[in-house]
């Protein structure tokens, strides 16, 4: 939390803040607010489908409660900022993956949660109807690599988002640069492959 | 009569009326029959008591596919399998929809997979790859250029 860590710092400086103004005003910058504002509540997609969705159902319930994130699952689309994609995705999903994606409403993310969305995982060999990795038709911001991962490491890496939240700016031509060889204009209807 | 002497009885009688060929595996009894007679022997099975169509797949032998039905009777305390083989340039055999309601989406798989045709279907369209997908993965000499095969030293 260190490095970057404006939001926290936000949050631990408002008290203090409040005290020493009493008119309740404090001062920041846009940018950092709304930033900071998104990163405490990236509700979640859950687009489960495989055997990884076991887990992501785990950590959103009591015992790992990832809700005390702010990550809160919804079953729609268009209620969500970040899609975590838990599970084999078939060519058969393929479409349907990219279809829901394509409903959220910008600013989204997407998390690919286990080998099997990172590379095809233990499909990439001798397999004729797996998708060799989310990337190959979605901009994936959050790895998380295990078989399938545990419900902490979903956690962090919605703490690693959250990082990746920070870096945006809501200023027009100023939005973070995605990394690699990744389709960037699926939300505008273009054919991702 | 015991529900086994009655049914052995049967599938006697069945042996001598089409042509199948009986034999036991472990504690099923498997028939070996013609495709031409695969449909009335299915009739039969499915009047002696064999109410529940378990399972339909198919075997690709390399010059031949054969059929597989696995069909279980709760009343018999039973199971049967039943087998036909089939050629594999036009491949087709009759569709068992009209006598088990459940070989309709398993017989969807097996065109999915083996692209072995069901001659009286009344849905033959693939069920699990898209609808486009070329060719017929589970058959031995499928190749598709997109797969990436696994090299020795892993």
């Amino acid at each position: 939390m260190a490095k970057g860590g404006v939001g926290v710092a936000l949050v631990d400086r408002i008290g203090a803040a409040l005290n020493r103004t009493p008119g309740g005003i404090i001062l920041t910058s846009v940018d950092a607010l709304v930033d900071w504002s998104r990163g405490q509540s990236l509700w979640a997609f859950p687009m489960g489908t495989a055997c990884c969705a076991m887990e992501l159902i785990a950590a959103s319930f009591s015992k790992f409660d990832f809700d005390r994130l702010g990550t809160f699952p919804r079953p729609d689309p268009r209620h969500t900022d970040v899609m975590i994609l838990a599970g084999t995705i078939t060519e058969k999903m393929k479409p349907s993956v990219k279809l829901l994606y394509d409903q959220m409403p910008d600013p989204k993310w997407v998390v690919a949660m286990g080998n099997c969305t990172v590379s095809g995982g233990i499909f990439y060999y001798d397999t004729y109807s797996v998708v060799r990795g989310a990337d190959t038709f979605l901009p994936v911001d959050v790895y998380i690599a295990g078989c399938p991962p545990r419900p902490e490491s979903l956690q962090d890496a919605i703490v690693q988002l959250r990082e990746l939240v920070k870096q945006e700016s809501i200023a027009p031509g100023n939005r973070r640069e995605r990394k690699g060889n990744l389709p960037r204009v699926i939300a505008e209807g273009g054919d991702a492959q | 009569m015991s529900p086994q002497h009655d049914l052995n009885y049967h599938l006697a009688q069945l042996t001598s009326d089409l042509d199948a060929r009986i034999s036991d595996h472990f504690e099923d009894v498997v028939i070996e029959i013609s495709p031409l007679n695969l449909l009335q022997l299915a009739g039969e099975l499915r009047e002696i008591g064999f109410d529940r169509l378990g399972m339909v797949t198919a075997v690709d032998l390399g010059d031949e596919f054969e059929m597989v039905y696995r069909v279980t009777s709760r009343a018999l305390s039973s199971s049967a399998f039943v087998k036909a083989r089939i050629g594999r340039v036009d491949a087709h055999i009759a569709s068992l929809c009209d006598v088990w309601p459940a070989a309709n989406w398993q017989e969807r798989e097996v065109w999915d997979l083996f692209g072995i045709d069901f001659v009286g279907h009344p849905d033959m369209r693939r069920i699990l790859l898209p609808e486009e997908w070329p060719g017929w993965p589970l058959r031995k000499d499928y190749d598709d250029p997109n797969v990436i095969h696994r090299p020795d030293y892993i």
